[in-house]
């Protein structure tokens, strides 16, 4: 605290009347500090940004400007420029022509079979997590926490230590090679990290909000259908898109659990652009890694936020 | 204190007793059901599959899972193939490289991004979609960008620098660089965004005390900000590593793990035995020791987290 | 011995958490109609006990009966309670009719009855208007009424409260008070009440149970609590600002501190004779005359005045009485300042003396 005789002497030097404003002009800065716009740190603070965007946004470039040019400019020219005429026959064949071993039908197959994969195995993944999260979460019973930290210490485990013994699993169920199998293999692995997020996102409701339910007669699943899911649509688009993601990147578990006909779209990718024969096409190439992107692209740029969201949740342990 | 006891003890025993009488097991039971597939995910996958795993790499099962007992032959072959080591150098060197990198561009981008920037949404989304995209889609990306014929290097030389040599798809000293450049395409746009939360996590009166202090805003950064922000720094380290130890699309889209072998990681030696060597036991070694790799990690983490919690 | 009928009964209730004893052999018996406010500050089991009682919570052992029904293994809807809340709990995605019906409609009731219910919890508090609105849109007065409605359509005998004013602002909060008395005057029903606040509890309840770690500290009407404090914790609980204590001895019907000499007389000794002890002497600072009551009381002196918080109804004078703060309350008309010496007068018969060892009433 100020000592009193401090404060007289604020007093004697600021009369009244100068702090209630009567004296009309004074000296001195008065408003908004002047500031450029332009000052050094903010030219090191754009420059910079800037400088890692081109980084960022280089291969896309190089990705579509290839995609887009004729063999023959390809050889000619320079990687970075766009092309002087521009084709789409790459993408055509990408998708339609381009051949893995003896099928020649493109990445239309591969594309058909990663949706066939994704969706059962978004499904499935998000019903029983969400289940597991919520039992979790509000009906902890002796031996949930325990089972709850193993899955979370499995997220960890690397999956080649658990690839072989789970092929004898799958063999064991008739499972192996199918799309069911490896739709059960995506619901295993997404199991962690998306009971993670619905445990924590229901631990987040109000207890009370759940006691009431209870004293109103609502039992586990009453509660879940009735009271939890129509105010949880935000962590669902959330896990919708880390597994729709997720499993459309997917490579490992595609290229081991399933037969070739089956291979998801990463798979293929991989198998036509990586494949010995042939000459290199490079445009197809390019067309047909793009192919393989867009629709994790689509869901990044349509959710936005929700994205980053939803990878923070993943991140940031519980 | 002051309630009648004595008049009541009569009527507590007897009467009323409710006809269920509820079964501890059976209490919760849907709770209980609901929750069989994750007690099985945990139970048979994560502790039965590696024990299983773990167990079989002291057999000497080749074809097929036998239970052989070899003792410890796998490991003693596995340590004395070059292939491993060269693995497991990989992985060392990526692994300290992509740590180090992905935590300071992580932080700096974010710390960038925190300073009230123009367009923060914009500079977000460009650093992030990368992480959109599969390893398999950004090694190809890469793969082409980093054709010594065509790619980067052609592009550099046809402006005049005639001497200018980037090829590390093609040169078994440097091939590692170019795959960690791919990686920290793919993977930096994930430890900026949570840095980036952490960073917004911070106490905006924080900031306004260092003002007040007059401490510079670098010296904020240093000696206030990063050591507030360790919980953040522990997360992503945790992240990145069990994220580093698992690699193995991004050798296969970009490199197919050569030039000769010399860019092979640890998951490709498991799975090449395993699927193509038909050497089963030599897979399970190689990934025991992997997994060991990761307890190595996440012990001390662990301990970190919740054990200093335990105390405090 | 007439013995009143007995709405909801405790028996040696007690409730671990691993080696937390929350509940500790707690016995409470709650007459029918009767407010009960169970009081205590945080930890102190009171929201623990409502949550038994409803049977949110599981006890480690003792029984809860409600109307003479052992319901110490039932669900809580089949235990004829009605539960308020202090966030309201209110389903967020349900209009305030899906709100009040949800319970009515796990439990089967026809339509028709339903209906009938709905309107009448309606009609009683005033939310007819909202009926068709979602919770959100709401204020918190209207929502803890939806929350109050959802209770009373369950038509229960037992309706319990947990702190359900502590979310809402000052006036809000003295505003639903009197709707809740209002409430149960019109309904009669048992009412078991949670706060931490103690003018809530003095206001409402017919009995208040205050708690400590588990027990029942004392249980009587808020005149009781308030003039015959039990133990010196509930004397230092309750009255705001709280009580004074002096420590020193009790000797003989004088109660001595230092130089100071109380004479007892006119106090009301639990026990005929009272053997010499060390004693604690609490006086409220509302009970210390000022002004021209001084004369009136039997002990008279004088304090010198350390520090004044005008609180604009009335006047907190802090002074010295045997070496440490003493509280005084004052008529807000009072004009005093730090230094003046103002004479006082106490009167023994609304003092209370405890204890030292054992802190409880002598």
């Amino acid at each position: 605290m100020a000592d009193p005789a401090s404060l007289n002497t604020l007093a004697a030097i600021d009369p009244v009347g100068d702090r209630t404003g009567a004296v009309g002009h004074m000296d001195g800065p008065r408003g908004r500090r002047p500031r450029r716009t332009v000052s050094r740190a903010n030219i090191f603070l754009y420059g910079t940004l800037l400088v890692v965007s081109l980084y960022y946004l280089l291969p896309l470039w190089v990705m579509v400007m290839t995609s887009l040019k004729g063999m023959p400019e390809i050889r000619m020219g320079n990687i970075f420029s766009p092309p002087v005429e521009i084709t789409f026959q790459p993408w055509v064949k990408a998708w339609a022509e381009a051949c893995t071993g003896i099928n020649c039908d493109g990445l239309s197959r591969g594309f058909w079979n990663s949706v066939r994969i994704l969706v059962p195995s978004v499904v499935l993944s998000i019903a029983v997590a969400s289940v597991n999260g919520y039992a979790l979460a509000n009906w902890k019973f002796k031996g949930s926490e325990v089972f709850f930290t193993i899955l979370m210490i499995g997220a960890f485990i690397p999956y080649q230590v658990m690839i072989y013994p789970i092929v004898i699993v799958l063999r064991e169920l008739g499972l192996f090679g199918s799309l069911w199998g490896l739709v059960l293999v995506h619901t295993i692995f997404g199991m962690p990290i998306l009971t993670l997020l619905f445990r924590n996102y229901f631990a987040s409701v109000p207890e009370e909000l759940f006691k009431a339910a209870r004293v109103d007669g609502a039992g586990f699943w009453r509660i879940f259908l009735q009271i939890m899911l129509p105010m949880s649509l935000p962590i669902f688009v959330v896990a919708i898109i880390l597994q729709v993601t997720g499993i459309w990147n997917d490579f490992l578990f595609g290229v081991i659990y399933t037969r070739p006909e089956n291979y998801p779209m990463t798979v293929q990718l991989n198998n036509i652009v990586n494949s010995v024969q042939g000459v290199k096409e490079y445009n197809v190439n390019m067309a047909a890694t793009l192919l393989t992107g867009l629709v994790p692209l689509v869901v990044y740029f349509a959710s936005g936020k929700l994205f980053v969201r939803g990878i923070a949740a993943g991140a940031v342990k519980g | 204190m002051s309630t009648t006891h004595d008049e009541v003890s009569s009527l507590a025993d007897g009467p009323s007793v409710p006809a269920r009488r509820p079964v501890r097991f059976l209490r919760n039971w849907s709770a209980k059901l609901a929750t069989v597939p994750m007690i099985a995910t945990a139970l048979v996958i994560f502790v039965g599959c590696t024990g299983w795993t773990v167990i079989h790499s002291f057999t000497n099962s080749k074809l097929l899972p036998k239970l052989n007992w070899a003792g410890l032959d796998q490991y003693r072959r596995l340590w004395s193939t070059p292939k491993w080591y060269v693995s497991i150098e990989n992985l060392a060197v990526f692994g300290a490289l992509s740590l180090i990198f992905t935590l300071v561009i992580g932080f700096v981008l974010a710390a960038l991004l925190d300073r009230k920037v123009r367009g923060e949404d914009v500079f977000r989304t460009i650093f992030l979609y990368p992480f959109a995209l599969s390893f398999i889609v950004t090694g190809l990306a890469w793969q082409w960008i980093l054709n010594p014929e065509l790619g980067l290097q052609s592009v550099i030389r046809s402006w005049g620098w005639d001497s200018f040599t980037f090829d590390p798809l093609y040169n078994a000293r440097i091939v590692i660089y170019g795959l960690l450049i791919a990686a920290l395409w793919q993977g930096t746009g994930l430890v900026m965004c949570i840095m980036l939360a952490g960073l917004r996590g911070i106490d905006e009166e924080i900031w306004k005390a260092a003002r007040v202090d007059g401490i510079p805003t670098w010296k904020t950064y240093t000696h206030v900000i990063i050591p507030m922000m360790r919980p953040v720094f522990v997360t992503s380290l945790v992240l990145i590593a069990s994220g580093i130890v698992k690699v193995y699309d991004l050798v296969i889209a970009q490199t197919g793990g050569g030039p000769g072998g010399a860019s092979a990681v640890p998951a490709m030696y498991v799975m090449e035995s395993m699927f193509s060597a038909q050497n089963l036991g030599q897979g399970f070694a190689a990934s025991t020791m992997m997994l060991l790799s990761v307890v190595i990690i996440l012990i001390p983490w662990a301990y970190l987290e919740f054990g200093g919690k335990k105390r405090g | 011995m007439l013995v009143p009928n007995h709405s909801v009964r405790i028996r040696d209730l007690t409730l671990t958490f691993g080696a937390v004893t929350v509940l500790q052999n707690l016995n409470l018996d709650i007459h029918e109609g009767e407010f009960l406010v169970l009081l205590g500050s945080s930890g102190c089991g009171k929201s623990t006990l409502l949550n038994c009682i409803a049977g949110l919570l599981e006890p480690t052992d003792g029984q809860i009966f409600i109307k003479g029904r052992n319901v110490t293994w039932l669900e809580p809807s089949e235990r004829g309670i009605g539960m308020v809340f202090q966030s309201y709990a209110l389903y967020p995605q349900m209009t305030v009719r899906g709100n009040l019906s949800f319970g009515l409609r796990n439990a089967r009731i026809p339509a028709a009855e339903i209906e009938s219910r709905v309107a009448r919890a309606a009609r009683i508090l005033q939310i007819e208007p909202l009926l068709d609105r979602k919770p959100g849109q709401l204020s918190g007065g209207q929502r803890q009424r939806v929350a109050i409605g959802r209770a009373l359509v369950r038509d229960v005998d037992v309706f319990l409260f947990d702190e359900p004013l502590s979310n809402l602002d000052a006036k809000l909060r003295a505003d639903l008070r009197v709707e809740i008395k209002r409430l149960h005057q019109n309904l009669d029903n048992t009412m078991i009440y949670v706060t931490h606040d103690q003018v809530e509890a003095m206001t409402l309840a017919d009995r208040i149970a205050i708690m400590r770690s588990g027990k029942v500290m004392q249980l009587g009407t808020p005149d009781e609590i308030y003039n015959r404090p039990q133990s010196k914790y509930v004397a230092d609980f309750i009255g705001s600002p709280s009580m004074n204590f002096l420590d020193g001895h009790y000797e003989q019907g004088m109660f001595r501190s230092g130089d100071l000499n109380i004479s007892m007389q006119g106090y009301k000794l639990g026990a005929p004779q009272i053997a010499d002890r060390p004693a604690i002497l609490g006086i409220r600072p509302e009970h210390v005359a000022t002004g021209a009551l001084v004369s009136a009381a039997p002990i008279q002196g004088e304090v010198v005045v350390d520090l004044v918080e005008p609180m604009g109804s009335d006047t907190l004078v802090w002074a010295q009485v045997a070496g440490k703060p003493f509280r005084i309350r004052m008529d807000g008309q009072a004009r005093v300042a730090p230094g003046d010496r103002i004479p006082v007068g106490l009167d023994p018969s609304k003092a209370s003396l405890f204890d030292a060892k054992t802190e409880e009433r002598l």
